[in-house]
């Protein structure tokens, strides 16, 4: 889907800014973690129910067991992540790219008058 | 959604109807009134939101002019399918916690779409998930082979809903026999025509929308309901449930491992499949494109994940709630089996007009899938085949290309009832395992790929994309779904080599493996410069699609 209007940026000059490299690492660096983090999570409680049924059947609370204990908390985490992605991204990560995008928008516009 | 029940319900939906109309007081007139309430409304909805349908951009993308909020709901409605709500509830009233599994995996799949895929996708796509996959590769092998994944998946999705729609009407409005619920099918497939010829995205967003604030308002409303029956208590509905277990059970449905205890491995395979599998489902994929800004998708996401998220909390209280009320014992050998469990504890709960509206709520759920379905498959055959392979991207203009996905939108509806009409109580759990491994298997390594890997080429997406589809269709050829067990579409046969029921423990590493050796071994380099245009514009959002102004 390449845009048949030249819009004359240099991506591969572009790409290899300071500016853009450091927005690329910064969402890679919360990213990747957070990735990794959620699916290690989510992973050990489905081996946990697949395989330590007893672990799991552990009573807590009354009838509140650990599975289920387990069950709410991959809730909480997701929603967790969720919320401090979001506003990660609406701190750290739109500013940055906003910048760069404007100054391509008018570069680009430049080139077509 | 819920890959196993929506057989169990659709395979039972013809006996539940029988019994439905005899023992549970179900009224028909009730139900139709109500259900054509719903149609009455949502067409109203749809003719007014489709004056503007001109361009392309309006008809797939809905003029990309809802806002995140509205997006957030449309996707909930996508994703939420009767299967979800029924199968669930059911699965978690009669096998206890193992159902609880399914929700879980279903949910924590939003998060790959929210971190990893659904801005990066919005800022360089246009209208189907091949506009991303095929950006700095070669067009045409790329597009052909993303476009039949796509079409794949939503068929099979597809098949799956429509026959579910007709176990379901056939049970609420106590139509009995194949020829009235074949009328029943064909009822749906053009009600689901009109809409999306009608209403093209724009329609079939506000039908969704309606549909999940109805569903979830539904299920809020019952789950507030047995909680208070329960003082608000969860250790006390436990206890209850436990109490009404099933013989031999017991506390059974506290914990881990009733219904997969015995193949460990087929739970895992499936977790796998669920959660790699959402960000690859086309119909959700496009639905990123229906907002003006990649900061719109996140919101959008957002939302999504805590009215999901919210669902299927309910859906854990609903799911205790109907084994503690209704009866693990009851369900089970109510007409429906397992997936009667939302409708009785409605019945049990408040008589039969708030079953009547459960009922119709779910049955608006299965319509408004079918219709998001449709639209994403239209969009890639007229999108991606006809206009960028068949006609190599030279469409004089858009009018041309959406008359040709409007003519799609009837053959996909034909194709649908004639299909719908043909598996008819078969195990749909086979059409629907599919679609979701062959969404995590082909669909998603390439996604993965060409967003983040450099070195990807054009051969490497399309052994991936292919390698993907076909060993997940292969593995569910020969596993039990299909021969050699009770439950199986074929009976009689058993040439079940493969011993799980859902493919995705080996075909989507098998998908990632395939294009990481094709792309390597490959000498051809793909072009730097649209690399680099693809990465900066997927940071950046600069050159992104904008919302159409009107």
């Amino acid at each position: 889907m390449t845009d048949p209007v030249n819009t004359g940026v240099d991506f591969l000059a572009e790409e290899e800014k300071p500016e853009f490299k450091a927005l690329k690492r910064k969402r890679f660096s919360v990213v990747i973690p957070l990735s990794i983090a959620f699916l290690v999570w989510y992973f050990l409680y489905v081996i946990l129910s697949t395989y330590a049924h007893d672990f799991m059947s552990t009573k807590v609370v009354g009838e509140i067991n650990v599975g289920l204990v387990f069950g709410l908390l991959q809730f909480v985490t997701t929603f967790a992540i969720t919320m401090f992605y979001v506003s990660f991204a609406n701190k750290k990560l739109d500013p940055p790219a906003e910048a760069i995008r404007e100054r391509l928008q008018a570069e680009s516009e430049g080139h077509r008058s | 959604m819920s890959t196993l029940a929506i057989g169990d319900f659709v395979a039972s939906g013809v006996d539940l109807l029988s019994a439905a109309t005899t023992e549970v007081e179900n009224n028909p007139v009730l139900n139709i009134t109500i259900f054509a309430a719903f149609v009455a409304v949502t067409m109203f909805i749809v003719l007014r939101a489709s004056r503007n349908n001109k361009s392309a951009s309006d008809y797939y993308a809905g003029g990309r002019s809802f806002t995140g909020p509205q997006n957030g709901f449309a996707i909930s409605g996508d994703y939420l399918s009767a299967a979800s709500f029924l199968g669930i509830c059911g699965a978690i009233a009669v096998n206890g916690y193992d159902g609880f599994l399914y929700s879980i995996g279903f949910l924590v799949a939003w998060l790959v779409a929210l971190l990893i895929v659904a801005e990066l996708m919005r800022n360089t796509g246009k209208f189907t998930m091949a506009d991303v996959l095929s950006f700095r590769l070669k067009q045409r092998p790329v597009r052909m082979a993303a476009a039949l994944s796509t079409l794949a998946v939503c068929f099979f999705y597809l098949l799956a809903q429509m026959a579910g729609a007709g176990g379901l009407v056939s049970l609420l409005m106590g139509i009995d026999g194949k020829v009235g619920q074949s009328l029943v099918i064909a009822v749906v497939g053009a009600l689901m025509i009109i809409y999306v010829l009608v209403g093209g995205m724009k329609g079939t967003t506000w039908v969704q929308i309606v549909k999940a604030i109805l569903l979830i308002a539904g299920a809020f409303a019952m789950t507030i309901w047995v909680l208070a029956l329960n003082g608000f208590n969860l250790s006390t509905l436990l206890a209850s449930a436990v109490d009404n277990a099933a013989e031999g059970v017991g506390e059974g449905v506290l914990n881990p491992g009733l219904q997969y205890g015995e193949n460990p491995l087929d739970f895992i395979s499936l977790a796998l499949a669920l959660v790699l599998g959402t960000a690859g489902l086309p119909h959700v994929l496009m639905r990123f494109y229906t907002v003006p800004t990649a900061k719109e998708a996140r919101r959008s996401v957002v939302w999504a994940i805590w009215l999901i998220g919210a669902f299927y909390l309910f859906t854990l209280v609903l799911g205790y709630g109907a084994a503690a009320l209704v009866g693990a014992d009851a369900i089970k050998n109510a007409p429906g089996g397992v997936n009667s469990a939302a409708p009785l504890l409605a019945l049990h709960l408040g008589g039969p007009i708030l079953m009547g509206f459960i009922s119709a709520v779910a049955f608006a759920t299965i319509l408004a899938v079918v219709a998001g379905l449709a639209i994403t498959a239209a969009a890639s055959f007229a999108h991606d085949i006809y206009a960028n392979v068949i006609k190599k991207g030279k469409v004089e203009d858009s009018e041309a290309e959406v008359k040709i996905a409007r003519r799609t939108v009837i053959v996909i509806g034909a194709v649908a009832i004639v299909g719908g009409i043909g598996v008819q109580g078969q195990n749909i759990a086979f059409l629907v395992a599919l679609a979701f491994a062959v969404a995590a298997s082909a669909n998603l390594p390439t996604i993965l790929y060409s967003l983040f890997w450099k070195r990807f080429t054009t051969r490497g997406a399309v052994w991936s994309i292919y390698g993907g589809l076909i060993s997940a269709m292969v593995l569910i050829a020969f596993s039990p779904v299909v021969s050699g067990s009770e439950t199986a579409m074929i009976p009689g046969a058993d040439f079940a080599i493969f011993p799980l029921s859902n493919p995705g423990i080996i075909s989507i590493p098998l998908g990632f493996i395939l294009g990481w050796i094709a792309s390597i071994t490959d000498r051809t380099v793909e072009s730097p410069e649209l690399a680099a245009e693809m990465d900066v514009r997927a940071h950046t959002g600069f050159g992104a699609e904008e919302a159409v102004e009107h």
